[in-house]
């Protein structure tokens, strides 16, 4: 029976505004929550469970303020929620050394997460552990099987290609077509009173450091085209102006 | 001055021309950059020539017929040589940026729009914010397209390695992608279609463009009126739903208040609109005074050649 673990990050809600001061985002007024990608993660994560037996642990690393989201991962139904303490920036060789020990602490056989973290929107995360561990890794999965066999679904040129694999390995999972799972009365009850393993890993030192952090340059004035063809033309604004596809 | 290593970005086996750009990002740290082209036969790696590549390795395999994380990233490691390691942005891409640098202990920074010495700047949170970062040392980058113009010229004729890959996965078979519908809450883009499309019917050149580019189709509130076939669950606005896509494109709306109260936070509109006086106009980043029966056709030929 797998032993299954979820990572979980918390990031500002993606409806949220967000605000620089100095040159720094400033976060301290934002509602934090999972993010969105991790929820497909977890609901993934107790399907494995549900057709294979085993238990799921959701992992984080950060602050002591990480807690809320393992709580709402323990509400909807994980059996237990991990936190390795950090304070400081980690760029992704420091994160994935940490979550790697941590995964190897705790047994892990395969590891679930969202594809990108909404904050970064990286998606360094699955693979970089994947390979820290030397596993197989899946990303932007949008379905997964455990009946005969455990095999995910990608994404693959246009189509979407159904792969095998084996165990161990890193799946990080992409909005699927399937609903995620809500906590029930009873989930948030438990959820309250459950405990965080807080752990300590060291935290090797990052190569990378942020700079600064800055709104992004003002977007020019509205432009009118006259006939169909322009299409085109709005089209290539679009990927290479406004840079939004 | 470290040496730069450009992974060739794949498409169908060949080599995408956004690889030229990968050159020119490689360049602005000096030297002349090395660019690695995973390949099942030599042949596939001249696509690389006339890229601005000091060299160019053709690293062949057959761990390379279908991305394959570790295998890609172990046959690949195999051949590149040491330095900083140039990617493109797209998943897949990213996937192996991050499996690369893993691989190498080194740090890796994603979808780079600007290169300014060691600071590389990215978006983060959605786009709402710009972050620098600085890196000290070798590092894996992946770039985003159509950020630096194409470098041109340098090798033509690569140097042939084989190698070979741990590949841990098999793919049991290839479906078709589900036409699913996303939802006009959730979705990154939004095309939403008004009266001005004439008949539900015509939803359909709505719906083609959506699935090209990962959106969710929307409606006017006359259209979920008119007709039956559009679901409430379709309409932006007011009454039916708020809206906060990348992108929002409103096709044959006229842009009433209680329309645009639904999706005016989006962060780039694009109205196309036979009307030049539409509403919808006075709040479009890009505008089309056209017909949806001239643009639409258009619009979606430029969109499928892009998504390649
Ligand atoms: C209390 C209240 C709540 C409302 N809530 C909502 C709401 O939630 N959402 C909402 O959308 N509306 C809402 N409305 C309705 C709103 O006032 C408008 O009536 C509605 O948005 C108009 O929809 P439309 O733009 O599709 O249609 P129209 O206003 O009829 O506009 C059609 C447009 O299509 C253009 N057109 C025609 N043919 C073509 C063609 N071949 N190619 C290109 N363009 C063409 C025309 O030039 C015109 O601009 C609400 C109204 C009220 C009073």
């Amino acid at each position: 029976m797998p032993n299954i673990i979820v990572l979980v990050k918390q990031v500002p809600d993606t409806n949220a505004k967000i605000v620089v001061s100095g040159d720094r985002v400033d976060l301290s007024s934002v509602k934090m929550v999972m993010s969105p990608y991790d929820e497909f993660a977890v609901e993934t994560a107790m399907k494995h469970k549900e057709a294979a037996g085993g238990e799921v642990t959701a992992l984080t690393v950060g602050g002591a303020g990480a807690d809320k989201i393992l709580k709402d991962a323990k509400a909807i139904g994980v059996d237990h929620i991990v936190r390795v303490e950090a304070s400081q920036e980690m760029d992704s060789n420091a994160l994935q050394t940490v979550l790697a020990q941590a995964v190897t602490e705790l047994g892990g056989e395969v590891v679930y997460c969202g594809k990108s973290a909404a904050d970064t929107g990286a998606g360094s995360t699955g693979p970089g552990l994947a390979e820290r561990l030397g596993w197989t890794s899946v990303s932007n999965v949008i379905g997964a099987t455990f009946d005969g066999g455990f095999s995910v679904v990608t994404p693959s040129g246009g189509d979407h290609a159904k792969m095998s694999l084996s165990l161990p390995a890193v799946i990080s999972c992409d909005k699927g077509d399937f609903k995620v799972r809500k906590p029930n009365v009873k989930g948030i009850m438990q959820a309250k009173r459950a405990a965080v393993d807080v752990r300590s890993i060291e935290v090797p030192a990052s190569s990378i450091t942020v700079v600064n952090q800055s709104l992004p340059p003002a977007k020019p004035a509205g432009k009118t085209y006259e006939g169909g063809a322009a299409a085109a033309e709005v089209a290539n604004l679009l990927r290479d102006e406004a840079n939004v596809l | 001055m470290t040496q730069t290593i450009v992974i060739a970005e794949m498409s169908n086996n060949a080599v995408h021309s956004s690889t030229a750009e990968l050159v020119a990002a490689a360049k602005t740290f000096g030297g002349e950059p090395t660019v690695v082209v995973p390949c099942v036969d030599a042949n596939q790696a001249a696509g690389a020539a006339n890229m601005g590549a000091g060299s160019i390795i053709a690293a062949k395999s057959g761990a390379f017929t279908h991305y394959d994380a570790k295998g890609w990233a172990s046959a690949l490691d195999a051949v590149v040589p040491q330095g900083t390691l140039i990617t493109g942005a797209s998943p897949q891409s990213k996937d192996l940026a991050a499996r690369l640098a893993a691989r190498r202990g080194l740090s890796v920074v994603q979808d780079a729009v600007a290169i300014d010495g060691n600071n590389i700047t990215s978006p983060v949170y959605s786009g709402k914010a710009m972050q620098t970062v600085s890196i000290t040392g070798p590092a894996v980058i992946s770039v985003r397209s159509n950020v630096f113009a194409p470098a041109s010229g340098g090798a033509g004729e690569p140097t042939i390695v084989d190698t070979t890959g741990d590949v841990a996965t098999s793919v049991q078979e290839f479906m078709a992608r589900a036409s699913e519908r996303l939802d006009v809450a959730e979705a990154n883009i939004v095309i939403s279609g008004g009266r001005g499309m004439g008949s539900p019917e015509n939803f359909v050149h709505l719906e083609a463009i959506a699935d090209t580019i990962g959106a969710a189709v929307g409606a006017s509130r006359a259209a979920v009126d008119t007709w039956e076939a559009i679901p409430h669950a379709m309409q932006v606005g007011q009454t039916g739903k708020t809206v906060n896509p990348n992108l929002y494109i409103a096709v044959g709306i006229s842009g009433a208040i209680q329309h645009l109260a639904g999706m005016r936070s989006s962060k780039y509109i694009v109205a196309i609109n036979k009307d030049a006086d539409a509403p919808i106009f006075q709040h479009a980043d890009y505008g089309i005074v056209a017909t949806w029966e001239e643009a639409l056709p258009v619009l979606h030929d430029s969109l499928k050649s892009m998504m390649g």
